[in-house]
């Protein structure tokens, strides 16, 4: 459906299609949600992401936002954020939720995890060092419970403390007390979430989507 | 008439058997249960036998005074008499019971049997055996798998077993696929069964044989009740082998949620036979039946879940009742249900699910013990019996074997079966992201074992409309042993050999917690932001809900505004504490790994360790926090040189050599709880928070939420504080009294670490000292752990 409107031409779907894997009515419509988020002009910006009314209630909007405008997601290698996104980079960062394939190897499989997991390393990652740190842990914690009425700050802190000891439990085993365990880097973090099958969990259903259940 | 009866020769044997020499454990265990079986199989024909006796001796005995008239003959006073009818009924339910429990007990001593064989075929074995012995005595086997007895007493402990303890995200995950299989999948086995044997019985046109007789509408109530597969035995096989979250969802959500079908079948079917035929109305009202039946059961348990939710929330006077409710909410929900002939075990599902998250924040933790264990043991023993039963009826009949009709049932249940789950997941997974495999495939077809329900449905049908009744009893039970004896041991090879991916150790870590919530809110915010309201929408939308309005409703007090990710993480502190406190030196804590990385490793360097805003302690005058420190230092310094130089490995000889075996134990117990004090000690940084906020509620390391109250400290320390004085109630758990309690057993060891200043144990006297003291102890366990640079020497063996 979304493939007949007015659309930049089938080859340039083709390209797409080829590097993010969508398939060419999913990317129709994709296009067509990208076109109504962004009141038909070229580029996105955060505004137009904070418009969305349901959004507004998600207590991690500010990273989900953050993350569409973060090159790192970009899949090109690059670093540091941008101010405004086309649907070039729309479609590469909603690639990274695509359910798997069904044939696919255990190289590919692992792969795909990787991908994933770089995703949410990258969100969490705030400061674009490489290494998730406490501080930036605990911030993700706060946001979590930020939905809650009462914010118990210690709490948080605890909670958090108490995760990345585990984490450090996990990567590094044994620790003098005067080492210091600088942060979560990306390798820790696929050792923690391990268990975790974040193929299976990590997917939108995008064939489902038509444009009769488009929403504002 | 006389009082004579045959002298128990059971016991006699057992007398003699006792003072022979004793043979070794396993061989022990094998006479036991020879014994125990001889002897129930003798004492039931004994009360079924000595009730006549009774009465007759009674009646004669009127008879004989009436007769006198007025001169009455003076009998002796009787000093002793046997009077077994008066208690007949409970005397011989708890010998069955009894025989129940010891079947079981009896099974795991004998070690390499219950690895071989699953229980369920022992049991049924064992049934077999004591039905034999009964009818050996000529008597009359009691009518044990009596559907009445069968649906009311012995099926609702394990459906709400499973029910309250049925994991909720996998089972709403796989929803779809389990009402498909659930469904779809027991229409076609019904019809494909029933249809296909009403051919077969027609088509041997030369020799006219009863099969003849058998119409339709009988055949395809056949093919309904024989076509469900059974919780009851899903549950006793899976539960031995171990398999993997999803395809134990997959078998057992089926086995549960195919209820509703079975029931609107066999009623529509049993209403209709006699008729002979059914129409395009009845069909339609079957299916408008089918989703009254479903949804009805559904709602009604769900009422009566809203409503023990409800009631939980006033129980915090009344702890030692509320188990009570919890069971007895449950079960009006499942009589209620089947008062109206809807689903009853919907319906107790459903009354389990709903109430569970909320009576669990409602109630002590006591009483969540108490309910975990009272389910899991009545489930227990109702299984056991079921099968015992089911071993006793099969003995008893009455049976009418029929060759073809038996063979043709097997086989057509095994070939509807495959052909239903392979056809089924092909469309299945048009619609999954997890696809089934073949292998998941097979699981599930090889797993659907029949059981109990099939056999009682099959026994409440009224002889004078099937008149091949018998026939269908002996084929169920047929069917009944051959998927519970052949698939279900043969099952647990073929997992092996197949490979299938086990369960996975349920550690539930609080880093898996946090992302699976960070995943959730990712997901429904891409999904908002495509603008598909899709599965995470409107699961967000619900559970919005559900924190809005409905847990202000359900949950008392502060609890009810506690963040998912914070009672969680409250459940792991308190459950770390109480199974070190409880285990003293066997359990391993779940996440805590035995490393020696503590708080400080991770703490930002450049702010200088003693810095008081970085910590939970912030509020210490100095010289007082270095006090505390010193005394952890001195005592845990010690425990952290004998862990170096204590290697496990050079623990020789046998443990339980005498005298040199239990000091070594003890050395090790002690050991371990040192080192989990300290891992603890590193892991749980309890904050102190300022008094009666919610989290102090729950970050109080006792059972009872509200049980305690705090007062301020005189001497101006902010700290955790267990007042002593409080109303609390007498059997909560008091970690201070646990950890009292350790030491005093290792007292004698002299290697007490974490020691408060010895005192009494006796009873608590709220006071300066004790509170101090107590200040201490509990400082212990949020201080980040001593600082390396003292190096004690210290013998290990004194």
């Amino acid at each position: 459906m979304g493939a007949l409107q007015s659309s930049p031409g089938q080859h340039e779907y083709g390209d797409l299609a080829e590097k993010t894997g969508f398939s060419f009515r999913q990317i129709g419509v994709l296009h067509t949600r990208f076109k109504q988020l962004s009141h038909n002009e070229e580029t996105l910006q955060r505004d137009h992401f904070n418009e969305i009314p349901d959004l507004a209630c998600n207590p991690i909007r500010a990273q989900i936002v953050g993350a569409f405008f973060d090159r790192r997601n970009f899949r090109e290698n690059g670093e540091g954020t941008v101010q405004e996104i086309g649907f070039e980079e729309f479609l590469v960062v909603m690639s990274h939720f695509r359910p798997p394939s069904l044939h696919m190897t255990q190289e590919q499989r692992e792969s795909v995890r990787r991908e994933k997991l770089r995703f949410l390393f990258n969100m969490h990652d705030t400061d674009n060092d490489g290494t998730i740190t406490l501080e930036e842990y605990r911030h993700l914690v706060e946001e979590l419970l930020s939905l809650s009425e009462t914010l118990e700050k210690n709490t948080a802190k605890s909670i958090a403390d108490a995760a990345m000891l585990e984490v450090a439990s996990i990567s590094m085993g044994h620790m003098e007390p005067d080492e210091f365990y600088e942060g979560i880097t990306f390798e820790h973090f696929l050792k923690l979430l391990n268990g975790f099958e974040i193929e299976s969990r990590m997917n939108i259903r995008f064939l489902r989507m038509d444009t009769t259940t488009l929403c504002k | 008439c006389h009082y004579s009866r045959p002298s128990p020769s059971p016991s006699t044997l057992l007398l003699l058997l006792l003072p022979s020499t004793k043979p070794p454990l396993p061989e022990r265990g094998l006479l036991l249960l020879m014994v125990l079986v001889f002897l129930e199989g003798s004492v039931l024909p004994l009360g079924a036998a000595s009730s006549p006796d009774v009465t007759h001796q009674a009646n004669s005995d009127n008879h004989i005074v009436k007769e006198a008239g007025h001169n009455f003959t003076k009998k002796p006073f009787p000093v002793l008499s046997l009077d077994y009818h008066h208690i007949q009924a409970p005397f011989e339910i708890s010998l069955w019971v009894l025989l129940a429990s010891l079947m079981k007990l009896g099974f795991h001593l004998i070690p390499r049997l219950s690895g071989i064989v699953p229980e369920s075929c022992l049991l049924i074995v064992v049934g077999l055996l004591v039905g034999g012995l009964i009818k050996l005595a000529g008597e009359q086997v009691p009518p044990v798998l009596d559907s009445r007895l069968f649906f009311l007493c012995l099926l609702p402990p394990i459906i709400l077993d499973a029910g309250y303890f049925l994991p909720i995200r996998p089972f709403m995950e796989n929803l779809g696929t389990i009402l498909m299989f659930a469904v779809v999948g027991t229409l076609w086995n019904a019809f494909f069964v029933g249809g296909l044997l009403y051919a077969v019985c027609q088509i041997q046109p030369g020799n006219p044989s009863i099969l003849h007789q058998l119409e339709l509408l009988p055949c395809l109530l056949f093919g309904s009740i024989i076509s469900a597969v059974d919780p009851v035995a899903v549950l006793a096989v899976f539960e031995e082998i171990h398999i993997n979250e999803l395809l134990h969802i997959l078998v057992f959500g089926e086995s549960l949620l195919n209820d509703a079908v079975t029931v609107v079948l066999y009623h529509l079917f049993e209403e209709y036979a006699g008729v002979g035929s059914v129409t395009v109305m009845d069909v339609f009202l079957g299916i408008i039946s089918f989703l009254v039946v479903a949804v009805g059961g559904v709602l009604v348990g769900a009422i009566y879940g809203i409503l023990a939710a409800f009631t939980s929330r006033f129980t915090s006077h009344t702890r030692v009742i509320e188990p009570l409710f919890v069971f007895v909410y449950s079960y009006m929900a499942y009589l209620s249900a089947e008062m109206f002939h809807l689903s009853g075990i919907m319906s107790l599902i459903a009354c389990g699910a709903v109430m569970r998250p909320y009576v669990e924040a409602n109630i002590s933790h006591k009483s969540h013990t108490t309910i975990k264990y009272f389910l899991k043991m009545w489930s227990s023993v109702s299984e056991t019996l079921i099968f015992i039963f089911l071993g006793v009826a099969t003995v008893e009949g009455p049976h009418n074997w029929n060759w073809t009709f038996v063979t043709v049932t097997v086989i057509l249940c095994l070939v509807a079966r495959v052909i239903g789950v392979v056809g089924l997941t092909y469309v299945i997974n048009k619609f999954r992201i997890v696809k089934l495999t073949t292998k998941d495939q097979f699981i599930v077809a090889y797993g659907g074992l029949r059981g109990a329900i099939a056999f009682s449905l099959g026994f409440l049908l009224n002889k004078d409309h099937f008149p091949l009744r018998d026939m269908f009893l002996t084929a169920i039970i047929t069917v009944i042993f051959f998927t519970v004896f052949v698939q279900g041991m043969t099952i647990k090879p073929l997992v092996e050999l197949l490979a299938v991916k086990k369960k996975q150790e349920a550690k539930r870590s609080i880093n898996e917690e946090i992302h699976t919530q960070f995943l959730d809110h990712l997901l429904t915010g891409i999904e908002d932001i495509c603008g598909h309201y899709g599965h995470h929408h409107w699961k967000d939308k619900l559970n919005r809900f559900n924190k809005k309005y409905v847990k202000k409703c359900l949950i008392a007090g502060e609890r009810s505004k506690e963040p998912q990710l914070i009672a969680f993480y409250h459940k792991m502190e308190m459950k770390q504490a109480i199974e070190l406190v409880e285990s003293g030196g066997g359990v391993k804590l779940p996440s805590a790994m035995p490393s020696a990385v503590s708080m400080q490793n991770i703490q930002p360097k450049k702010l200088p360790p003693a810095k008081p805003a970085e910590r939970a302690l912030s509020n210490l005058p100095k010289g007082r926090e270095e006090e505390i420190r010193k005394i952890l230092r001195s005592n845990l310094q010690r425990t952290r040189q004998r862990l170096r130089s204590y290697n496990r490995h050079t623990l020789l000889a046998d443990p339980y050599e005498d005298g040199l075996g239990d000091l070594l134990i003890k050395k090790q117990k002690m050991i371990e709880l040192e080192r989990k004090i300290k891992d603890m000690n590193n892991y749980l940084t309890v904050p102190a928070a300022p008094p009666d906020s919610p989290t102090m509620c729950r970050a109080r390391l006792a059972s009872d939420p509200q049980a305690y109250s705090m007062k301020p400290e005189p001497d101006s320390v902010p700290t955790i504080q267990v007042d002593l004085a409080s109303p609390q109630s007498p059997d909560s758990v008091n970690l201070m009294d646990e950890f009292r309690r350790a030491e005093q057993q290792h007292e004698e060891d002299q290697g007490l670490m974490m020691k408060p200043p010895s005192g009494e144990s006796g009873p608590k006297k709220p006071g300066e000292e004790d509170g101090s003291r107590e200040h201490k102890l509990m400082r212990c366990l949020s201080d980040p752990g001593p600082s390396a640079d003292e190096d004690e020497d210290e013998p290990f063996l004194p």
